[in-house]
C-alpha cells in the first residue's frame, strides 16, 4: 500500500466510524421509542448507517489487501483508534436530543455525500451515491420532527431548545478539515468540509426558525474525534458494541 | 444476449425474501452473471439500501441454488455504482408486488398512492419507515387497512 492508498484507507475508516457509531446510537432506541412507528423508523435509520459503515470498512479492508475485514475495524479497535465526529457518540438523551442531533448531522451528511459522489475514488463515490438517497430521506423526517417538536407543546419546545443548546458546540467539528482531509481534497478524493459550512448554517437557521427555536449564542466548541480524542461516552458504547468479540475473539455467526 | 441463458433461468427462482413474488432480476438487484473460468460462476449484485439485511440471505440463496444445479464454485461480487434505483423494478414485478399488498414506488407525488386492497386514493402516511428500510407505512382511510409502500429512491 503506497502513501496515497494508506490515506484513502484512513479516510474510509473514519467515514465508516461516523456511520457505525451513529448507527449504534440509533439502534439503542430499538424497543423503547415513544411509538411503534418511531421504533421502526429509528431502527431502519440505524440500519442505513450501519450498512454504510460496512461499505466504507470493507473498501478499506480491500485496500489493506483483505488482511483485515470490516469486523476488524468495528470490533477490535479501542477508543483512541476511532476517528468519528464527537457528535455521533453522544448518548441518545431524550427523543428531542436524538432528533435534533439527527437533523444537524443529516443536513451535514446529505451535502457531504453529494460532494463525495465526485470523488476520483470510484468505490467512495459509489457508496456516497447510495448514501445520498438515504440521507435525503433521513433529512426529510428529522426536519419534520424539528418542526413538530418545536411547535408542539411547551414541554416539547423546551426539550428541543435544550437539545439544540447542548449539541451546538459539537457542530463546528464537522467543518474543520485536518491534514488527512486536506491532502485528499488536493488529490480529488475527499470533500472539503470547510466549504459546506455556509449552506449548512443557512439550512439550519431556516429550520430552527420554523421550529421557533433560538440559535444558540456563543462559540464554545468541542473537538478531537478525528484525532482519536473522544468524550467519556465512547468507551461505554464500545464495551457494548464489542462485547461478544472481546469475550469470544474471532467468533462468527 | 447473455452467454449463459440457462443460469439466468436458474436464478429466476431466487426471490427477495421480503417480497417473495418478485425475483431478484425483476427487482434490479441481480446485475450480471458470467463464467470467468471453467466451473466458476460469478454473480454481480447491487443492494437496494446500504444496510439491507436481505442481501446476505439473497447471496446465500444464490449460492445454494447454483450448488444444487452443479455449480459448486460461486463468487458473489457487489456492485455499488450506478446506485440502485426503484425505477429499475420491472412492470410485471410492480403488478405482482401490488397484488401481494405492497404498493410499488410512485415517481411524482405522495398523493397518488392508492390502497392495494380497495384502490382508494384516500390514504395517509403513518410512518416514513415500514417493516423494512425500503418501505413506508400507510393506512387507507376508506377501508382502514394498513399497507406497505415501496419508497421511490
Amino acid at each position: 500500500m503506497d502513501m496515497q492508498q494508506e490515506a484513502v484507507k484512513d479516510y474510509g475508516v473514519r467515514l465508516g466510524d461516523d456511520a457505525l457509531i451513529l448507527g449504534h446510537r440509533l439502534s439503542e432506541w430499538c424497543g423503547k421509542a415513544p411509538a411503534l412507528e418511531e421504533d421502526l423508523a429509528l431502527a431502519n435509520t440505524a440500519l442505513d448507517f450501519i450498512g454504510r459503515s460496512r461499505l466504507f470498512y470493507s473498501h478499506a479492508a480491500e485496500l489493506e489487501g483483505n488482511r483485515v475485514s470490516e469486523d476488524t475495524y468495528a470490533y477490535t479497535r479501542d477508543c483512541r483508534e476511532f476517528r468519528n465526529l464527537l457528535i455521533c457518540e453522544l448518548p441518545c438523551g431524550d427523543f428531542a436530543f436524538t432528533m435534533a442531533r439527527q437533523y444537524l448531522v443529516d443536513e451535514f451528511y446529505l451535502a457531504f455525500m453529494q460532494g463525495l459522489t465526485f470523488s476520483v475514488e470510484q468505490t467512495l463515490a459509489g457508496v456516497a451515491a447510495k448514501a445520498v438517497k438515504e440521507s435525503r430521506y433521513h433529512l426529510r423526517r428529522s426536519r419534520q420532527w424539528m418542526r413538530v417538536l418545536g411547535q408542539g407543546t411547551d414541554e416539547s419546545h423546551d426539550r428541543l431548545q435544550t437539545a439544540v443548546n447542548d449539541l451546538w458546540g459539537y457542530t463546528p467539528e464537522m467543518f474543520e478539515p485536518d491534514e488527512l482531509e486536506r491532502k485528499l481534497v488536493a488529490a480529488g478524493v475527499a470533500v472539503d468540509t470547510s466549504g459546506l459550512k455556509d449552506d449548512w448554517m443557512k439550512a439550519v437557521n431556516k429550520t430552527l426558525a420554523e421550529a421557533s427555536v433560538q440559535r444558540p449564542e456563543g462559540n464554545w466548541a468541542v473537538r478531537g474525534g478525528r484525532q482519536g480524542i473522544h468524550t467519556e461516552y465512547l468507551g461505554h458504547l464500545l464495551s457494548e458494541l464489542q462485547f461478544v468479540q472481546r469475550a469470544y475473539p474471532g467468533l462468527e455467526w | 444476449m447473455s452467454p449463459v441463458p440457462s443460469l439466468w433461468t436458474l436464478l429466476d427462482a431466487v426471490k427477495d425474501p421480503e417480497i417473495p413474488v418478485v425475483s431478484i432480476w425483476e427487482l434490479g438487484i441481480l446485475q450480471d452473471i458470467c463464467q470467468p473460468d471453467e466451473g466458476v460462476v460469478r454473480v454481480k449484485l447491487t443492494p437496494t439500501y446500504s444496510g439491507c439485511p436481505a442481501m446476505d440471505v439473497i447471496a446465500e440463496d444464490i449460492v445454494r441454488t447454483l450448488e444444487c444445479s452443479g455449480y459448486p464454485q460461486v463468487e458473489i461480487e457487489r456492485s455499488l455504482s450506478p446506485a440502485w434505483s426503484s425505477t429499475w423494478i420491472l412492470p410485471n414485478a410492480r403488478r405482482r408486488m401490488r397484488n401481494f399488498g405492497i404498493v410499488p414506488p410512485v415517481a411524482d407525488s405522495a398523493n397518488s398512492i392508492a390502497c392495494p386492497q380497495c384502490d382508494s386514493t384516500e390514504t395517509l402516511l403513518v410512518s416514513e419507515f415500514g417493516s423494512t428500510a425500503c418501505k413506508a407505512l400507510y393506512r387507507c382511510s376508506s377501508c382502514g387497512e394498513p399497507f406497505d409502500y415501496f419508497k421511490p429512491i
